[in-house]
């Protein structure tokens, strides 16, 4: 099996470690993982923004880069993948052939536990990692692309390691792209609200399938000083392969 | 409205409510408590099913606003109110004045209402003179406390028993008291005496019921059936949009909007008003005048974030909505907070005064979820933040970055060379204080992921 990995530009920037675990994890399961060249951002930042214009420059960026390849197109992000499966369509209403790019493209879009849960069966394949993990369900994954028992089931699968439920697991962390910069101390306030419900569950690592929440959740733990890390499940999964 | 052009100045709100620990543990307590229950009275109902239909009654009425609009007028005259329609805020104002004047009014009892609080219309009648009593115990709360509501449903949601008590204390002059029971006690003997004193009684309305001409009030406290009985003069003031064709759609939104709200099954009392006292009725009022009013909607339901106008008013939203739990309504500065307070303030009072509110929104989506007739809020949300783009009410710096990320977002060489900039300013970025906003981001790697495949 063929895919296109696009490993978000937050994790290209910040986080690359994650984007070779995931690649990791994929060719593991003998995925032939292509790496589009030439790609950027999807166009998030700008369309929580309202910068229209910035975001079609994206988007018909990104429909150049992947919308040629047939092969399905893994997204190890809720929001970038929600934003190019269900905002994309609706970004070029005057533009016909982009607009069938758009859906198309839209229709090969995988969350990466999605992928890994639907077409490669991964929480059925004996995984192994350590220690007590919890879950941070991010917004778009669930309220947009509607995954919510994917990244459980393959959690709940991990041999060696216990998963313990998080009481608000569906709550905002409060990053929120730009809105983080903007009311800085909201944002502050809902990651020490999560912060709280996580060290109440007694995990050593919180893990999630958006760098952004992540990287809001750290920077609560680093202030704090909590010891508690956060993990991308991508990550997470591969570290005990 | 009208001169008013500053902008709300909802960062500097918000960072004040953050650390005003008494508020936060109020807001927790109160919007969680709200939270639960709500999910617990729909857990055993087809919810979705429920939302889909009522959300088609509001979108059928917004598609017919006006003539739904009308035929609602005709048959409340049918019945015996009188109906007046106001333009705007200052008309709606003039017209109540006028019927309280002319009635020789000079205590007023009002049962809740938000469309009276977005006309401001208690500063307005007690500058010309009247003694204006809210009696729903929340806003009667907030009365005495001479503050505004800072939720739609629970006006009096910031604060604590122990305030409240005091409150009581200080400005009813009696015995402390934290119990809500006892606190409900001496409001309710409180307030039977403006109820028996009152020369008019003012109300709001949940819905107006074209097909019967009929007002529909929903309350728990029976305050409401008081202020729309008691006294010879009833005038209800209410938005155009409340309107629903028949009184056969009434269940449709019964059953929702408690449970929405409250987490009621029913609310305590759903009272139908269908004109005045007919004879051989001993109750109900003699008088009843029905204002009518636009404020801008005529014009809201013309454009893009019409669906805004589907809203029942319920409260869900702000109860789901994060920034709202954290921060309280006041924060908003505006009458109606939460989601659906900044959508339609925006709309209402206009981007140059609104547009900060638009910051305060994750776009987690949590209120779309919620609402009972699905209007689309973080949709609307967006769309707001496109059109306060395209007007200009962004600040400089956040349009001359998104014109560099734009350029990084379709350019690889582009983008690339802004990796290796933000590597490079992330230091000195930190250190000289400029790049403050950015200090809870970790430092961009070494090598980025694009360097490390071959």
């Amino acid at each position: 099996m063929r895919v296109q990995f696009f490993p978000t530009c937050l994790v290209d920037t910040f986080f690359p470690e994650t984007g070779e675990a995931v690649l990791k994890l994929l060719r593991h399961f003998g995925v032939d993982v292509r790496y589009p060249k030439g790609q950027t951002c999807c166009g998030k930042p700008s369309d929580s923004g309202g910068y229209s214009y910035e975001t079609k420059k994206a988007a018909e960026h990104f429909l150049a880069v992947f919308g040629g390849d047939p092969d399905p197109i893994v997204i190890p992000s809720g929001s970038c993948a929600s934003m190019v499966k269900n905002h994309y369509p609706h970004l070029f209403i005057d533009n016909h052939r982009l607009r069938e790019t758009a859906n198309a493209v839209a229709g090969r879009v995988y969350e990466l536990s999605q992928f890994l849960v639907h077409e490669l069966k991964a929480d059925l394949a004996g995984l192994k990692a350590q220690g007590r993990i919890t879950y941070h369900a991010s917004c778009q994954l669930t309220r947009e692309l509607g995954v919510r028992e994917e990244p459980l089931a393959l959690l709940h699968s991990l041999n060696g390691a216990q998963f313990v439920p998080l009481a608000t697991a569906e709550r905002c962390c409060g990053f929120g792209g730009m809105f983080m910069t903007k009311l800085p101390e909201v944002s502050m306030a809902l990651a020490n609200d999560k912060l709280d419900a996580i060290l109440a569950t007694g995990a050593d690592t919180v893990v999630g399938c958006d760098h952004g929440c992540l990287m809001n959740i750290d920077d609560a733990i680093r202030r704090r000083g909590a010891s508690v890390r956060t993990k991308h499940l991508g990550a997470i999964l591969a570290e005990g392969l | 409205m009208g001169a008013r052009s500053e902008s709300i100045p909802f960062r500097e709100n918000a960072a004040q409510a953050v650390r005003n620990a008494a508020l936060r543990a109020a807001m927790r307590n109160a919007t969680g408590t709200f939270s639960v229950k709500r999910s617990h009275a729909i857990a055993s109902v087809p919810i979705e099913e429920w939302r889909e239909l009522a959300s088609q009654v509001r979108l059928h009425v917004l598609d017919n606003l006006e003539e739904y609009v009308n035929r609602f007028e005709r048959n409340a005259v049918k019945a015996g109110a009188t109906v007046h329609r106001a333009k705007d805020a200052a008309a709606a104002r003039e017209i109540v004045w006028c019927l309280l004047k002319d009635h020789g009014a000079r205590k007023v009892v009002k049962s809740k209402s938000m469309i009276t609080e977005e006309i401001h219309l208690n500063d307005y009648l007690e500058r010309q003179g009247l003694t204006v009593v809210e009696t729903d115990l929340g806003e009667y709360i907030i009365q005495i406390a001479r503050e505004h509501p800072s939720h739609i449903i629970v006006p009096a949601i910031h604060k604590s028993r122990r305030q409240v008590g005091n409150l009581f204390a200080e400005k009813l002059g009696c015995e402390r008291s934290e119990d809500p029971v006892v606190l409900a006690k001496i409001a309710r003997a409180k307030l039977r005496e403006e109820f028996l004193s009152a020369d008019a009684g003012i109300s709001g309305a949940n819905f107006a019921v074209a097909g019967s001409g009929s007002l529909v009030l929903f309350t728990n406290e029976g305050n409401g059936r008081m202020c729309t009985t008691l006294p010879e003069l009833h005038v209800a003031v209410l938005s155009i949009e409340k309107v629903i064709p028949s009184l056969a759609d009434l269940p449709k939104f019964i059953r929702l909007l408690p449970r929405s709200a409250t987490g009621q099954i029913l609310s305590a009392y759903v009272s139908i008003i269908s004109g005045t006292r007919k004879a051989g009725e001993a109750t109900g009022a003699r008088h009843l005048h029905i204002v009518l009013l636009d404020n801008g909607r005529s014009d809201i339901v013309s454009g893009d974030c019409r669906e805004m106008l589907k809203c029942i008013r319920c409260g869900a939203c702000l109860n789901a909505c994060p920034v709202y739990q954290t921060v309280g309504g006041h924060a908003y500065g505006s009458t109606y907070p939460g989601p659906m307070g900044i959508v339609l303030t925006v709309l209402l009072e206009g981007m140059e005064r609104a547009h900060t509110l638009l910051d305060g929104t994750t776009l987690c989506g949590a209120c779309g979820d919620v609402c009972p007739v699905k209007v689309p809020l973080p949709r609307l949300l967006r769309r707001l933040r496109e059109q306060r783009v395209e007007i200009g009410f962004t600040a400089a710096a956040e349009r001359l970055g998104m014109v560099g990320f734009g350029l990084a977002a379709r350019s690889p060489a582009f983008f690339e060379l802004a990796q290796k900039l933000a590597r490079l300013a992330w230091k000195p970025a930190r250190i000289t204080g400029i790049g403050s906003t950015l200090d809870r981001m970790p430092m961009p790697a070494t090598t980025p992921f694009r360097k490390r495949i071959s």
